[in-house]
């Protein structure tokens, strides 16, 4: 554990996005203590430019909603649904890749052309058309999200575990009489895990981006302030008040540049033989 | 007159590592064509020496002090641009693996040519008739083929034939070879040891060679140094130093290599039949395809033989002799094509399900790589009483009954609560070993138990299996390529070729007087035999 610190915080970058990601959750986590009001209600005339009343510091939208209380509830939305439809993913992702890569033969064969299924598919395509058929409540976002981000999740497991399975440890496993679950669960999946953490940070990234895709086209949570929806809504005033897409975009470019770079560092610090060498 | 003179070296390990050098004040001299042979188990900073020389040495590990001098000047003080024009063309170099050292991409005699190109010599046309001469050289057998041919469609053998005649492309004064025999079977180490005899025969050219194995040397050494835990303990003269090796660990090392000359004691152990391989077969591939034909392997075939109670019967053959696959249809990790594996009557072959876990526990397997037989994430107290939990052994009972088997194969019961990388490899295949105990077996099969190891630490591993059989009574199947090995602990062997076997009997008299010229070959193979009978006479 130590020396996974160590060699994680010798990566300034990694560092620097874990600082940003703190912060983050930090605001995420404050947000209803700081902003007790709804990030919807009406507060000052509309679009106040930022810095010029010192209690609306980021001035007001279109609408005169105070644009610094929607980022910071649009923080909690935008990280529980990047962290929980990483969870379903990964639900999905792992059991699927661990049978396939475990069992071999018909059982690959069919869930791997299962999985292809979804892969065919564009994403995006993918999860507005889920989005058009669900309600678009915040736990459907998530269940779109983590429908289509799983597949790289099954592919990567079953390659880790088809590599594992033929290990020594695996077969003298075998022949100790263990069954097949308890050895996918306490033999091979343990040995998976850094790259599957590693893929599971830059996930979080990716379902962050899709959620503000979704909600700046109007399929996300019509209840929820998010900052996709903020950019969607700012948008047809982008030459007046430029600010009010800036703003979020900041944010979620901000957001992501954490989670990539938490995720490189997590991949040297897991996997430190491969390591780039420091120039 | 020296070609090359190390001295004083000393190679500094990171902080933290076990000592605080991986070579300490290491000094020799190197003629005009002689073969030096540096020895000394892993980890005794032999390959760091030699990477040294090359300018090789990986991150982390600096040259502290000492001198390389080599053309009137220290290679040390050379910068990388220097270095680059004294690889290849003055010192070369042949690695251990030879499939990891050829680029797998590129055909053989491209990789050749490159060679010529990153020094800038001969012309593109010329570099492939250079190519084949030297693929010719090195006795590859169809030289107009391998010189198109992707590493991997060649045998281990040739792929160390291709890395040498890449190493003497440019014709250097100094071949260093780390260990390049140690991946190979003992017929092709016999071949490429006469090769690089016979490449120095003809080129004067000197050779570094770095083996673990006493037996090498005594074949191709004119001059041997002996190093221990990063310094060098003995030096001088092959003969010398086999013969009358002053140093107790020189001694060690040399006495830890198995005896092929054992007393021919008959094999008493006459109990019943325990197991019985019927027609045992095994092909892999086979199966309809969509596209095109597949390529079929029979990796045994009609195999059949009989394990009596008490007995060791060591299975001997080149790697690709279906060996190991026997090994692994007996245990049922791989499930026959066809035949019958009787074990008390249940035919394991043809067992599944609840039948199967039951016949299981009677035959257990000791694996090759002690690296990657035990589950690097669980603590070994976890890794021994797994299966006896899976066998529905109450948790304290098993905890107990590992305690035990520590003590058995002789580690600590305080080893329960580390974790594997905490052991060295000896010590892990003891692990391995109370592992295979813990389920109360009547039969050990072994998949080269001890081929991974050092000679010291191999001679105690046998010396454990073999009080252990006696102790508990066991049978074993003793796989090996190793001759040497099997005369240690084998009552009887059988000697297998491209799936079959070819010879089964007493290891006594297979060992002294084998019936098919095939184990003879194998026993004319082994490196070493020639001082070994020399000794034996005195």
């Amino acid at each position: 554990m130590k020396s996974f610190w160590r060699r994680y915080s010798g990566n300034p970058g990694a560092v620097v996005g874990l600082v940003i990601l703190v912060v983050v959750f930090l605001v995420a986590v404050t947000a209803p203590l700081l902003f007790p009001q709804s990030p919807w209600q009406m507060v000052q005339r509309p679009f106040l430019p930022p810095l010029t009343d010192a209690a609306f510091p980021l001035g007001t939208d279109a609408l005169g909603r105070d644009v610094l209380a929607g980022l910071a509830h649009g923080a909690w939305v935008s990280l529980a649904v990047g962290l929980v439809s990483t969870v379903v993913a990964l639900a999905i992702g792992v059991p699927v890749g661990a049978l396939a890569g475990y069992f071999g033969g018909w059982v690959d064969d069919a869930l791997m052309r299962f999985t292809e299924f979804f892969q065919t598919i564009p994403s995006f395509a993918l999860a507005i058309v889920l989005l058009a058929i669900f309600q678009p409540t915040l736990a459907f976002v998530i269940v779109a999200i983590a429908i289509v981000s799983w597949p790289p999740v099954a592919r990567l497991v079953r390659g880790e575990v088809l590599s594992l399975r033929t290990r020594e440890f695996v077969e003298a496993a075998v022949l100790s009489g263990q069954s097949s679950l308890t050895i996918i669960l306490r033999q091979v999946l343990p040995n998976a895990l850094p790259p599957i953490i590693v893929l599971a940070s830059l996930m979080v990234a990716t379902a962050v981006l899709l959620e503000s895709s979704l909600s700046f086209l109007g399929l996300g949570d019509p209840n929820v302030m998010s900052w996709g929806y903020m950019i969607g809504a700012a948008r047809t005033v982008i030459r007046t008040a430029w600010w009010l897409s800036f703003l979020p975009g900041m944010a979620i470019v901000l957001t992501v540049l954490a989670l990539n770079l938490i995720g490189e560092g997590l991949n040297d610090a897991l996997n430190p033989r491969l390591r780039r060498r420091p120039e | 007159m020296s070609l090359l003179r190390v001295e004083n070296l000393s190679i500094a390990l990171p902080k933290g590592a076990d000592r605080p050098f991986a070579a300490e004040d290491v000094g020799f001299d190197l003629a005009p064509g002689e073969i030096l042979c540096i020895v000394g188990e892993s980890g005794s900073g032999k390959s760091m020496s030699a990477n040294a020389i090359m300018g090789l040495l990986p991150e982390g590990l600096d040259v502290v002090s000492g001198r390389i001098l080599f053309d009137g000047g220290d290679i040390l003080t050379r910068t990388e641009g220097g270095l680059m024009d004294l690889r290849g063309a003055r010192i070369a170099m042949i690695f251990q693996e030879p499939l990891s050292a050829l680029n797998p991409l590129m055909r053989v005699g491209a990789q050749i040519a490159e060679v010529f190109e990153a020094h800038g010599v001969l012309r593109p046309a010329e570099r492939r008739t250079r190519a084949l001469e030297l693929l010719r050289e090195v006795g590859l057998p169809d030289p107009e083929q391998a010189i198109r041919a992707y590493p991997f469609q060649l045998s281990g053998g040739q792929r160390q034939r291709g890395m040498s005649a890449m190493a003497l492309a440019l014709e250097p004064e100094i071949l260093i070879a780390d260990e390049p025999t140690t991946a190979l079977d003992v017929t092709t180490q016999a071949q490429i040891l006469e090769l690089i005899e016979e490449l120095r025969r003809r080129r004067g050219m000197a050779v570094i060679f770095i083996t673990h194995d006493f037996g090498v040397v005594a074949d191709i050494a004119d001059r041997v140094v002996v190093m221990q835990t990063g310094r060098i303990v003995e030096e001088g003269l092959a003969e010398e130093v086999l013969h009358r090796p002053r140093h107790p660990y020189t001694r060690a090392l040399i006495d830890a290599i198995p005896r092929l000359s054992r007393a021919g004691e008959p094999s008493e152990a006459a109990g019943e039949t325990i197991l019985k391989v019927e027609g045992l077969s095994k092909t892999f591939g086979g199966g309809g395809r969509l596209f095109g034909a597949s390529r079929v392997v029979h990796a045994v075939q009609g195999a059949s033989f009989e394990l009596r109670a008490g007995e060791t019967i060591g299975i001997v053959g080149e790697s690709g002799s279906g060996k190991s696959t026997l090994g692994r249809c007996i245990v049922r990790l791989t499930t026959p094509t066809a035949g019958r594996v009787l074990l008390g009557g249940d035919d394991i072959a043809h067992l599944s399900g609840a039948a199967l876990k039951a016949s299981r526990r009677r035959i257990q397997m000791i694996f090759q790589d002690p690296f990657s037989s035990l589950n690097p994430r669980a603590r070994v107290g976890r890794i021994l009483t797994e299966g006896m939990i899976a066998y529905g052994t109450p948790h304290i009972a098993a905890r107990t009954r590992a305690a035990e088997l520590l003590e058995l194969v002789g580690l600590d019961a305080s080893a329960m609560e580390r974790f594997p990388h905490e052991f060295s490899g000896g010590q892990r295949q003891r692990i391995g070993i109370a592992r295979a105990l813990a389920l109360e077996p009547a039969i050990i099969v072994a998949d080269e138990a001890v081929s991974a190891l050092d000679v010291q630490v191999q001679a105690q591993v046998l010396a454990l299996l073999a009080d252990l059989k006696a102790r508990l009574d066991l049978s074993m199947l003793f796989i090996t390529h190793d001759l040497r090995v099997a005369s240690a602990i084998c009552d009887r062997i059988i000697v297998m070729q491209r799936g079959r076997i070819v010879e089964m009997g007493p290891a006594a008299r297979i060992l002294r007087d084998p019936e098919t010229e095939y184990a003879q070959s194998l026993l004319d193979a082994i490196p070493g035999r020639d001082h070994e009978r020399a000794r034996a006479a005195l």
